[in-house]
């Protein structure tokens, strides 16, 4: 019974207290205390989940499951980082420091560490980000078909917006003067109409709604209704 | 990845479009490659007319007086890098033009070395002789604590931010020496690509901030819908992804120009010329997406 | 005789042109009634300075300085006086009452005590730019009030809302009507499981990439509680791979009783739940290449997303699994209801967990939700109405309705 009781104490004494915190300027400062708190939970996590990782692509490896390489390459980048972060190996000396080894810059581009994030890392994440690109292509092609009457208003929404994005909503309708009567024509207009009043408006319900979603969610926590996140072992 | 055709294909143009409904994507990526590969190589480029909301982000560091405190926020890392770091860059040129003493601060782990970049890239190639760090420029580096950190800066700067990047004491920083919060600040500019980012600055900075100091925000496209509300009252200027930057970029250009790398301040603009061809490519993608499924209704199984 | 007069007619030139000047520059008359208060409600960082203008003519600006005294002990010499700092120059005759309300005081220990006085004294500067001496307000002391004022509007429309889900829930406990209408995503997690067990296909479970401290993750955690639980029954393999450890933790404490409560515990497999790495292409880079070599046959995403919604969704679309997702990222919204079979939209996502409990309780707090968004749709009614009638008369008593209904909910 005390597994399940001593949870549901904390987060509702905690929960609650935080909630009245918002409201008193003695007690503002508690949000950033327990945000501290669980930084330091989940930096002591970590090395939970680094040894999980390192448990997890050794087993496969020694194992020889399919797939196996990945996961040497997986411990080799891991270890070796971890490595040439914690030890500073060729890190730039500290001018104020130079004879104190782990005074030293490990993330200037001249050290390892920086060359491996400058030509390793960085490179990776923005592949993996730019092929939102060639994703964003092909769901287009496959999803946005005008089945029915919203379909197609998301059809219009979708070509306005790309075309306006780019220097042919200027080539198309940037001869209409601003000042003429027919300027609501002009493509960077309707852009600017469809952006701040219609999307505004849709996205303002959707918050709305979450907010509201969060809010419900949070008193079931609080006050132990859902117990979902308990252990009924 | 090819999907078996075992549904009647009509003949001729209908059977053809049908087909095409049933494109293998690899195709649709190697337009894709090709629609922003071709005009990088060709350098196509194409001339901007900047928006309301890039003038009014233009205007709130133009009519800030000379040597005005600002504080720039990277709150980015290198996957965004390629639609926010030329709005980051045009942003520091501008500050330096203008004379003003700058304050680099991140929320994201990585957003410190894109500030770096920026220093590096922008700062100190076009404006080194005149900016020296400690007097006219500082970097705070990155802390961890998303909105927190925010919130501590509202307060007392020297409690989110004991000290510099480097590990030396703010009070050893003649600029900060003296700052005791966000108070203290004529602009405030984040360069954000999620949370935390321009929404948490709206929610947890703007109050504590002067009425009349600035609060401008660059974010991509994806961010941009959750920032339109806040603009114009919480938010002065608002860049919205690499359109943003290359409407930024035009105005700073053609105010400051510079006499070297002059590349270095074109980024947003040399990406205008794919982001064209791809929109363009996209958008006959769907007109023959919708033609597809036009062509196919009737025949068995239908293009979904 | 004539050097007599030279003399006389420069001397009075002098005298005139003396005259004329000080004429010209004589500074307006002082403030008078210089104020100081501690603003109300606050947390003691505020302190409103008020004076009265008596040549509103003649007064261009007003400068205001502050001095902090400590008190002096007993036993103790005072202390010396501290420096006078500027706060403000500001337009002297703004408002009814002219006034500036100084905010940003220092109120940490470090820099000032509870018990330390603020002294404010005021100047005027004329329209020729010549200042007045300062008058001084007498000694205040910013005090941090038990309850911020201006929290309060918050405080009511949390009691509001708090107030509608709680009586939900304690109506539907004493057997008033709960019901919730189909949500297709939810429905569909047999489904997806069911034509997972058929194909021979692991089910792939994304539980987004934030930590436990987010309550999306919370809430992916509890319906990954439920698939683990379908999965265990239909003995369907289940993969879990998280980005954080924490949440790698809850989500292994969560499957483990999932399998428990479908009377199968030795079909659990902790290795299935696995960290990855918390940064966030590289976790959506061993999801993607998990999904093309394993090819799961039922994927759901469920948590807090990114800019890897997209790549996810569409790896799925490639290898044909049905995909149910939920998030509360607007943002991304947009990518899983292109790509995805089910999307669980925002709320839809938070009444997840009391959907599938099936609870009276639980399902009251979906009711509540409602009501408390038929409360905010009124409130915004209310506020357009009042708006837009206020336009048309300006001045009359509907403006200042407006202005107050607007005040309260803007802050």
């Amino acid at each position: 019974m005390l597994r399940r009781t001593v949870p549901i104490l904390i987060l509702a004494s905690s929960g609650l207290l935080l909630f009245v915190s918002a409201f008193s300027p003695f007690t503002v400062g508690l949000q950033e205390i327990v945000l501290k708190w669980f930084n330091i939970l989940a930096a002591v996590a970590f090395v939970l989940g680094a040894g999980n990782l390192l448990a997890v692509n050794l087993e496969q490896i020694s194992s020889h499951r399919p797939g196996w390489a990945y996961s040497a390459i997986t411990l080799a980048a891991f270890v070796g980082t971890l490595a040439v972060g914690m030890l500073k190996v060729g890190a730039v000396p500290n001018p104020m420091y130079p004879d104190v080894h782990f005074a030293g810059a490990h993330d200037d581009p001249q050290a390892p560490f920086g060359w491996i994030y400058g030509y390793m890392l960085v490179p990776l994440t923005s592949t993996m980000f730019a092929l939102l690109a060639f994703y964003v292509a092909s769901a287009a092609f496959r999803a946005f078909r005008a089945k029915n009457f919203e379909a197609i208003l998301l059809l219009g929404t979708a070509f306005i917006i790309l075309l306006s994005q780019t220097a042919a909503g200027m080539f198309l309708t940037g001869w209409i003067p601003e000042d003429s009567v027919f300027s609501f024509l002009r493509l960077d207009v309707i852009k600017r109409g469809i952006t701040e009043y219609v999307q505004t408006a849709g996205m303002r319900a959707i918050l709305i709604g979450i907010a509201l979603g969060v809010a419900a969610t949070s008193l079931r926590l609080i006050f132990g209704i859902d117990k979902s996140y308990l252990s009924k072992t | 990845m090819t999907t078996k055709n075992t549904e009647q294909t009509p003949d001729g143009i209908r059977g053809f479009f049908v087909r095409l409904g049933r494109l293998d994507r690899r195709w649709i990526f190697l337009a894709m490659g090709l629609s922003i590969a071709v005009p990088i190589l060709l350098g196509l480029r194409f001339p901007e007319v900047p928006s309301p909301m890039a003038r009014a982000t233009f205007d709130a560091v133009e009519d800030l007086p000379e040597g005005s405190l600002v504080l720039l926020s990277f709150d980015f890392d290198p996957a965004s890098k390629a639609e926010l770091q030329p709005m980051a860059n045009a942003l520091v040129h501008h500050c330096a033009a203008k004379g003003h003493k700058i304050v680099f601060m991140a929320l994201w782990p990585l957003g410190k070395q894109m500030a770096d970049q920026a220093i590096k890239d922008v700062l100190l190639e076009f404006h080194g002789g005149k900016y020296t760090y400690g007097t006219d420029y500082v970097k705070l580096g990155f802390k961890a604590g998303n909105e927190g950190v925010i919130k501590l800066m509202t307060t007392n700067l020297a409690e989110a931010f004991p000290t510099d990047a480097a590990g030396t004491a703010l009070s050893n920083l003649p600029l900060v020496a003296d700052i005791r919060d966000l108070d203290s600040f004529k602009l405030v500019s984040t360069v954000s690509a999620g949370y935390p980012g321009a929404k948490e600055w709206v929610q947890f900075g703007r109050e504590s901030m002067k009425s009349d100091a600035q609060l401008t925000a660059g974010s991509t496209g994806v961010q941009a819908s959750q920032l339109f509300p806040y603009y114009p009252k919480q938010l002065n200027g608002l860049l919205v992804a690499v359109k943003g930057a290359a409407e930024y970029e035009t105005l700073v250009t053609e105010k400051y120009p510079v006499d070297r790398n002059a590349g270095r301040l074109e980024q947003g603009r040399i990406r205008m010329g794919p982001q064209l061809v791809a929109h363009l490519l996209m958008i006959a993608l769907i007109v023959l997406g919708n033609i597809a499924m036009i062509a196919s209704r009737g025949t068995q199984g239908g293009a979904r | 005789m004539q050097r007599i007069w030279r003399v006389c007619a420069t001397l009075a030139t002098i005298a005139t042109l003396s005259g004329l000047s000080a004429f010209a520059a004589a500074a307006p008359p002082a403030p008078t009634d210089v104020s100081a208060v501690d603003v109300p409600g606050d947390g003691g960082a505020a302190i409103h300075v008020r004076w009265s203008v008596p040549a509103p003519a003649e007064t261009k600006l007003a400068v205001i300085e502050r001095r902090i005294v400590a008190p002096v002990k007993e036993g103790e010499a005072a202390p010396a006086d501290a420096p006078w700092t500027e706060v403000a120059r500001v337009d002297a005759k703004k408002g009814a009452e002219p006034g500036y309300t100084v905010s940003g005081l220092p109120n940490s220990e470090a820099d000032r005590h509870a018990s330390d006085q603020i002294v404010f004294r005021v100047a005027f500067i004329g329209v020729d730019d010549q200042q007045t001496a300062f008058v001084e307000a007498a000694p205040v002391v910013a005090r941090a009030n038990l309850i911020l004022f201006k929290k309060i509007p918050l405080a009511i429309v949390c009691a509001v809302v708090f107030a509608s889900v709680l009586g939900w829930i304690f109506l539907a406990r004493s057997g008033g009507s709960v019901r919730i209408r189909r949500i297709a995503a939810l429905e569909a997690i047999d489904e997806a499981v069911g034509r997972a067990t058929e194909m021979g296909r692991p089910v792939l479970f994304v539980p987004g990439i934030q930590d436990m401290n987010d309550i999306q993750t919370v809430a992916g955690v509890t319906i990954l509680g439920r698939v683990a639980k379908t999965a265990a029954e239909y003995d369907a393999k289940l993969e879990v791979p998280t980005s954080r450890s924490i949440v790698m933790t809850a989500a292994r404490e969560t499957v483990q009783s999932a399998h428990f409560a479908a009377g199968r515990p030795e079909t659990y497999d902790e290795s299935a739940i696995r960290y990855i790495t918390d940064e966030q292409f590289g976790y959506v880079a061993y999801v993607a290449g998990r999904m093309v070599r394993e090819k799961p046959a039922a994927c759901f995403y469920m948590g807090a997303f990114y800019a890897e919604s997209l790549v996810l969704a569409e790896n799925g679309n490639a290898i044909g699994a049905i995909q149910v997702a939920g998030t509360a990222e607007a943002s991304q919204l947009p990518f899983f209801v292109a790509a995805c079979d089910y999307t669980l939209i925002g709320e839809e996502f938070y009444a997840a967990s009391a959907y599938l409990s099936g609870e009276r309780d639980q399902l009251g707090s979906i009711k509540g939700q409602d009501a408390g968004k038929l409360f905010a749709a009124a409130a915004i009614l209310t506020g357009v109405v009042l708006a837009t009638l206020a336009s048309f008369t300006p001045s009359g008593p509907l403006a200042g309705v407006s202005s107050a209904f607007r005040a309260f909910f803007g802050g």
